[in-house]
C-alpha cells in the first residue's frame, strides 16, 4: 500500500515537472491562433511554420556553438581551479577549512545583480564585454563553488591509506592528484562536469547583460524571443525547444552517470 | 637491511601528546613486533617511522642518519596496510610496479621484477587481475608484494593479518616468518594481538599508554614481565592475579598472606619486597596444579575443553576468580569443588605502582 501510494506520488511529480516542456514541445508546432486558444487546443494539424520563421530571423548554429563553448570552456576552467582547491581541502585541511567552504557557498547566496554593475564595468575596461572568453570567465566563477563543493566530499570518500601508500611508492603530489586521486574519483568528477555544464548551458543572466551578437548563447536565443509589443507563444515555444534540445539530450544520454556520481558516496 | 633508532620521540595532535617519549633501537635484519592495546599509539609510532606523521619532537634515525625531513618513499621504507590499500583501479601487476614506474625503470625491468617477486609468494595467476577480483587472503598478498618489489631496506607492517580468518592468519604468520628469513631484512610488525607477536618476533615491544612498557624477546616477556600490564597482556588466558602481603624473608622463602587470611610460601629471592606492603601476586594457569591438599580452595564455574588440555575457571570467593591448565581428558565437572597449588617457582610479585619486584635471578 505504502509502495504503490510512493509509485503514484513519484508518477504525479514527474509529470508535472515534465508537462510544462511537453506544452512547449506542443506549442511549438502550433500555430500562433491555436496557441492561445481558449480552452487550450490538444488536438491539432501540426506545423513547422514557427521553427522556419525562427531559423530565419536567427543564426541558431551560431548561438547553439556559443552555448557549447561556454559552458564546456566554462567547466574545464572551474575544474582546473576546483580540483586541486578540493584535493588541499579534503587531504590537508587546517582550522580555516570548514570556514572558507561556507564562504564560498555563502557567494551563491548573493543575487547576481548585486553586482552587475561593477562587473559591468569591469569587463567593459577589460574589453570583454560580448566575447566568449569573458562569458567564460564569469560562468566559471559562479560554478566554482559548487563544483569545489562537490569535488570536495567526492575526494572525502577516497580512502587515506590509498593515498598514502602511494606517497609510500614515492608519488609527488602531482602525481597524486593525476595517477591515484582523479582516477578514483572518476564517477565523481564525471557528475559535476556534467553539473557544471547544465547550469553553464541554461545560464541566462549574464549571458543577457553580457553579451549581444557574437557570444550570445541559446539562453539569449529563447529571449529575443519574448517580444515585448505581442507575444508569440508559438514562436517563443519553438525557439525554446531548440534552445534545450540538445542539452535535453546530453542530459538524457548521461543520466546513468550522473546519478552513479551523485550516489558515489552512498553506494561505495 | 636498515638499523631504526628512535629518540625520545613524541607525538602531539593538537596540544593531546599520545606518544610520551619513546626511545627505542632496532637492529638490521630484526623482526620487531609493536604490540599494545588499541589507542596505545603503535599505529601512530609505525607511521611517524614511515614518514606519514610527523614527530613533534625528538629524532629518527634510519641508518645512522637523520631522517624526520626525508619524505615518505626516499626512507627506503615499504608499508603494508591494515586494509591493504591497493589501487583499485590497477591490475595487480600495475599495483605491484607502481613504484618502479614512478622511479622510471623501463617496462621489460619492471616485469621482471614483478614477476619475481609474485613467484615468490606464489600469485602468477593473479597478476592480471584486478582488487575487486581479489579475497582477502590475495589481496593480503598482493599488498606485500607491492611492498617487496620496491626491495626496501626496511618493511612496516600494520595490523597486516588482522582482516583475514583464524586458519589463514596461522598460515600467513608462518608465511611471513619465512619471508623474512629469506629477504634478511628489517621489519616491524604492529599489531593487538599477542600471539601474532609471540609466534613471529624476535623482540616485542609492549605498548600502553604513548608509553613503552616492556621490550624483550617473546620468552623473555612471558617468563618476566616487567609490569602488572604486560603481566596480563602477554599469555592467553590472562595470568592470574590476587592480593598478597609478604611477611618476612628468610633463606628459604617469604611467607605471602593471601586475601582470605591463607599464608603461603614464595621461593627464596625477592629482594625489594618490604614487609606488610600490599602486593599483587601473578600466577599463569600452567603454574597452578590441582591437588587436594593445596592452599586454595575453590568452585569450578567453566571448563574450557581443547583437547590437548583444559582450563578450568574457578571462583575463590565473590570477587576472585582463577585460571587452570590441566589435562584434556579430565574428569573435573562444572560445579566440583576444587583445591589448588600455586608452584612458588613461578610468582611474579608486582609492587602498588604494577612494577615488577627485584628478584635476585633477575638480569640486570
Amino acid at each position: 500500500m505504502n509502495r504503490l501510494f510512493l509509485g503514484v506520488a513519484g508518477w504525479c511529480v514527474a509529470l508535472a515537472m515534465f508537462f510544462p516542456i511537453l506544452w512547449m514541445f506542443l506549442t511549438g508546432f502550433k500555430t500562433e491562433i491555436t496557441a492561445v486558444a481558449t480552452p487550450p487546443a490538444v488536438f491539432f494539424k501540426p506545423t513547422l511554420e514557427n521553427y522556419s520563421a525562427v531559423l530565419q530571423r536567427a543564426d541558431y548554429v551560431q548561438f547553439a556553438l556559443n552555448s557549447v563553448i561556454v559552458s564546456l570552456g566554462s567547466t574545464f576552467a572551474a575544474l582546473l581551479l576546483g580540483v586541486p582547491a578540493a584535493y588541499a581541502m579534503a587531504f590537508f585541511p587546517n582550522r580555516r577549512t570548514k570556514d572558507i567552504l561556507l564562504w564560498m557557498l555563502s557567494t551563491k547566496m548573493l543575487p547576481a545583480v548585486g553586482v552587475l554593475i561593477p562587473i559591468y564595468l569591469l569587463w567593459r575596461s577589460l574589453g570583454l564585454m560580448d566575447t566568449r572568453i569573458g562569458l567564460i570567465l564569469i560562468d566559471s566563477i559562479s560554478v566554482l563553488p559548487i563544483v569545489v563543493w562537490m569535488l570536495f566530499s567526492f575526494f572525502r570518500e577516497v580512502p587515506r591509506e590509498i593515498l598514502e601508500a602511494s606517497r609510500m611508492d614515492g608519488v609527488s603530489q602531482l602525481e597524486e592528484l593525476l595517477y591515484v586521486l582523479l582516477p578514483l574519483s572518476g564517477p565523481g568528477i564525471a557528475a559535476t562536469a556534467l553539473l557544471s555544464i547544465i547550469l553553464c548551458w541554461n545560464e541566462s543572466f549574464w549571458s543577457l547583460n553580457l553579451t549581444t551578437v557574437k557570444a550570445a548563447t541559446l539562453t539569449a536565443f529563447t529571449a529575443s524571443f519574448a517580444d515585448p509589443e505581442g507575444l508569440f507563444w508559438a514562436k517563443l515555444s519553438a525557439a525554446s525547444t531548440l534552445a534545450v534540445a540538445p542539452i535535453l539530450t546530453f542530459g538524457w544520454i548521461s543520466q546513468r552517470n550522473l546519478a552513479r556520481g551523485l550516489s558515489f558516496g552512498a553506494v561505495k | 637491511m636498515a638499523t631504526i633508532e628512535l629518540r625520545n620521540v613524541r607525538k602531539k595532535f593538537g596540544k593531546h601528546e599520545v606518544i610520551h617519549g619513546i626511545d627505542l633501537a632496532i637492529a638490521e635484519r630484526e623482526f620487531v613486533a609493536f604490540v599494545g592495546p588499541s589507542g596505545c599509539g603503535k599505529s601512530t609510532l609505525l607511521r611517524m617511522i614511515a614518514g606519514l606523521e610527523e614527530l613533534s619532537e625528538g629524532e629518527l634515525l634510519i641508518d645512522g642518519k637523520a631522517a624526520q625531513q626525508v619524505p615518505p618513499a626516499k626512507r627506503g621504507l615499504a608499508m603494508v596496510f591494515q586494509n591493504y590499500a591497493l589501487y583499485p583501479h590497477m591490475t595487480v601487476a600495475e599495483n605491484m610496479s607502481f613504484s618502479l614506474r614512478l622511479q622510471g625503470l623501463s617496462k621489460a625491468a619492471r616485469d621482471e621484477k614483478v614477476l619475481a617477486v609474485a613467484r615468490l609468494l606464489g600469485m602468477e595467476a593473479l597478476l592480471d587481475r584486478k582488487p575487486r577480483e581479489l579475497s582477502g587472503g590475495q589481496s593480503q598478498r598482493v599488498a606485500l608484494g607491492r611492498a617487496m618489489v620496491r626491495q626496501p631496506r626496511a618493511f612496516l607492517l600494520d595490523e597486516p593479518l588482522s582482516n583475514l580468518d583464524a586458519a589463514l592468519k596461522a598460515q600467513m604468520r608462518l608465511e611471513l616468518v619465512r619471508l623474512h628469513r629469506e629477504l634478511k631484512t628489517t621489519m616491524i610488525y604492529v599489531t593487538h594481538d599477542q600471539v601474532e607477536a609471540m609466534t613471529m618476533a624476535d623482540r616485542i615491544v609492549v605498548m600502553n599508554g604513548g608509553k613503552v612498557e616492556q621490550t624483550g624477546s617473546p620468552l623473555q616477556l612471558y617468563q618476566k614481565p616487567a609490569s602488572l600490564f604486560v603481566a596480563g597482556f602477554i599469555g592467553a588466558p590472562k595470568m592470574n592475579f590476587l592480593d598478597a602481603t609478604p611477611g618476612a624473608a628468610n633463606e628459604k622463602g617469604m611467607p605471602l598472606t593471601l586475601l582470605n587470611g591463607r599464608v603461603i610460601e614464595a621461593a627464596a629471592g625477592w629482594i625489594s619486597a618490604k614487609p606488610g606492603e600490599q602486593l599483587k601476586l601473578g600466577i599463569r594457569p600452567e603454574h597452578i596444579t590441582l591437588d587436594p591438599s593445596g592452599e586454595l580452595m575453590g568452585q569450578i564455574t567453566a571448563l574450557e575443553h581443547l583437547g590437548s588440555r583444559t582450563y578450568l575457571h574457578a571462583r575463590l570467593s565473590e570477587t576472585v576468580t582463577l585460571a587452570v591448565e590441566t589435562a584434556g581428558d579430565t574428569s573435573i565437572r562444572e560445579g566440583d569443588r576444587q583445591a589448588f597449588h600455586l608452584r612458588p617457582d613461578f610468582f611474579h610479585l608486582f609492587d602498588a605502582s604494577g612494577q615488577r619486584l627485584a628478584h635476585k635471578g633477575d638480569k640486570v
